[in-house]
């Protein structure tokens, strides 16, 4: 069952939880560097700050694509929260990412189409694991649907372990940390230019900004849909994985594309398939 | 206060610099110095730079660079000439290749002098550059509200306010 208000409150809160996500990650980051590292809040002062600038565009179908976007994600976002189907969600997240590779190709800068190029490289990466996650939930509690799996009293995370362990890995190019931070990266001066993002400035790239704070929440309520059999285990779980996430970010240089695309689809391929040919063995087939 | 001044965003050039403010430049990143706890970061890309910060001098190759790089960051924008040489020209100054400092080609509102300059005197620079930021900042409201007023058929300078229109 769809249900409107959590679709409203994703779509009007998830950008405050988003944020402070971004903020403690930030602070986190700074101390695991030995630094002091700026306020959680900074996330809301940089979005606050491109607001205020002015608003130079290199075309107007680059706003378009920007809005788009934003619009998309937080579509998929509240989708995902209201308790729909996740094959739709998966497929509506990744016409959002498109519309940020459409909007990097519309300006006509090398810096911004090498970015655009190694996002559709990243999306390539990611996206069979993402498919597997579908697939896995469904198998592990027979349904695609959002609001199912996350009220199931199955045990998902015993039954497809390996299909988490395959999202976790994935997760790193989505929350663009590193070592798969390739089309473009949250630290500073690190991407040639700044990738995917190059073009974009003041109140787009704010928008950006925001739809990547959905974007977290949507990925950290997929995470916990693998423990949804027990809520404290569900945000513990998140919590513990975003953590991994910036401990990996500070302890890994960026890798090339070659390698992120090849062990995503090695990945894939062996914890993600070989896990779901592990349950249909041992529920006697396909049923 | 707005958001300007909590999280600005530094464009860094070495024009012709020796590379020992560069070297200076980049100390205030590391963990001794911290930037990033007022929000400081360094962007490697004009459009999201809000700060341009030089040093050395100018020279024919980088005269267009330069004015470039400054014309593609987005208003408002303040320009740290830092270092002797990015200020006046220092003592490249009688070079035959260098026209000297930053302001030859672009308004330059801060200038920090030293040969290198100590970090310490860097972020103060950045510092002072973000009360600039704000007071453009405002300029740059008032501006609008005026041209609005005036395409309204209003009398622009009956605006008093410090941003935001009355």
């Amino acid at each position: 069952m769809i249900n409107i208000v959590w679709a409203i409150v994703f779509v009007l809160v998830a950008p405050l939880i988003g944020g402070l996500i971004a903020g403690i990650d930030r602070k986190i980051t700074a101390h695991m560097q030995g630094r002091v590292g700026p306020s959680i809040f900074q996330p809301f002062w940089d979005v606050g700050k491109l607001f205020e600038k002015e608003n130079g565009v290199v075309n107007e179908t680059q706003i378009f694509y920007a809005i788009c976007y934003v619009i998309f994600m937080a579509f998929t976002g509240a989708l995902f929260f209201a308790g729909g189907d996740l094959l739709l969600v998966i497929f509506a997240l990744t016409l959002a990412q498109i519309f940020l590779v459409l909007g990097a190709y519309s300006a006509n800068s090398p810096y911004s189409f090498v970015g655009a190029e190694r996002e559709l490289l990243q999306i390539m990466a990611y996206e069979p694991m993402v498919i597997l996650v579908a697939v896995g939930l469904y198998v592990a509690t027979k349904s695609f649907s959002v609001s199912d799996i996350a009220s199931s009293t199955v045990p998902v995370i015993l039954l497809i372990p390996g299909i988490f362990l395959g999202f976790i890995y994935v997760l790193t190019i989505k929350l663009r940390k590193s070592p798969f931070d390739i089309s473009t990266s949250h630290h500073a001066h690190q991407e040639i230019v700044k990738g995917v993002t190059t073009e974009f400035s003041g109140r787009s790239l704010a928008w950006i900004e925001i739809t990547h704070w959905y974007e977290t929440v949507l990925l950290l309520g997929i995470v916990y849909l693998f423990f949804a059999f027990n809520p404290l285990l569900g945000i513990a779980a998140i919590i513990i994985v975003y953590l991994l996430e910036i401990f990996l970010d500070n302890t890994n240089a960026r890798a090339k594309w070659q390698f992120a695309l090849k062990s995503s689809w090695l990945i894939a391929v062996v914890v993600g398939v070989v896990n779901l040919a592990a349950l249909y063995v041992l529920n006697g087939g396909v049923s | 206060m707005t958001y300007l001044a909590k999280s600005p965003w530094i464009l860094h050039y070495d024009a012709s610099s020796c590379n020992g403010c560069d070297i200076e430049v980049l100390a205030c990143l590391t963990p001794m110095y911290d930037v990033e706890r007022f929000g400081i970061l360094n962007t490697g890309n004009p459009k999201h730079a809000d700060i341009f910060v030089i040093t050395g001098s100018i020279n024919e190759q980088n005269r267009e660079i330069v004015k470039n790089l400054y014309d593609q960051i987005p208003r408002p924008n303040v320009v740290v000439a830092v270092g002797i040489c990015a200020c006046s020209g220092g003592v490249f100054r009688e070079c035959y290749n260098v026209s000297g400092g930053i302001d030859k080609v672009i308004p330059v509102d801060v200038y920090v002098p030293g040969c290198a300059c100590r970090p310490e005197s860097i972020i103060d620079g950045i510092v002072t550059a973000l009360g600039i930021l704000e007071e453009k900042r405002t300029k740059m409201v008032l501006d609008v509200d005026k041209k609005e007023h005036r395409h309204a058929g209003l009398n622009p300078d009956h605006i008093l306010s410090t941003g935001g229109v009355q």
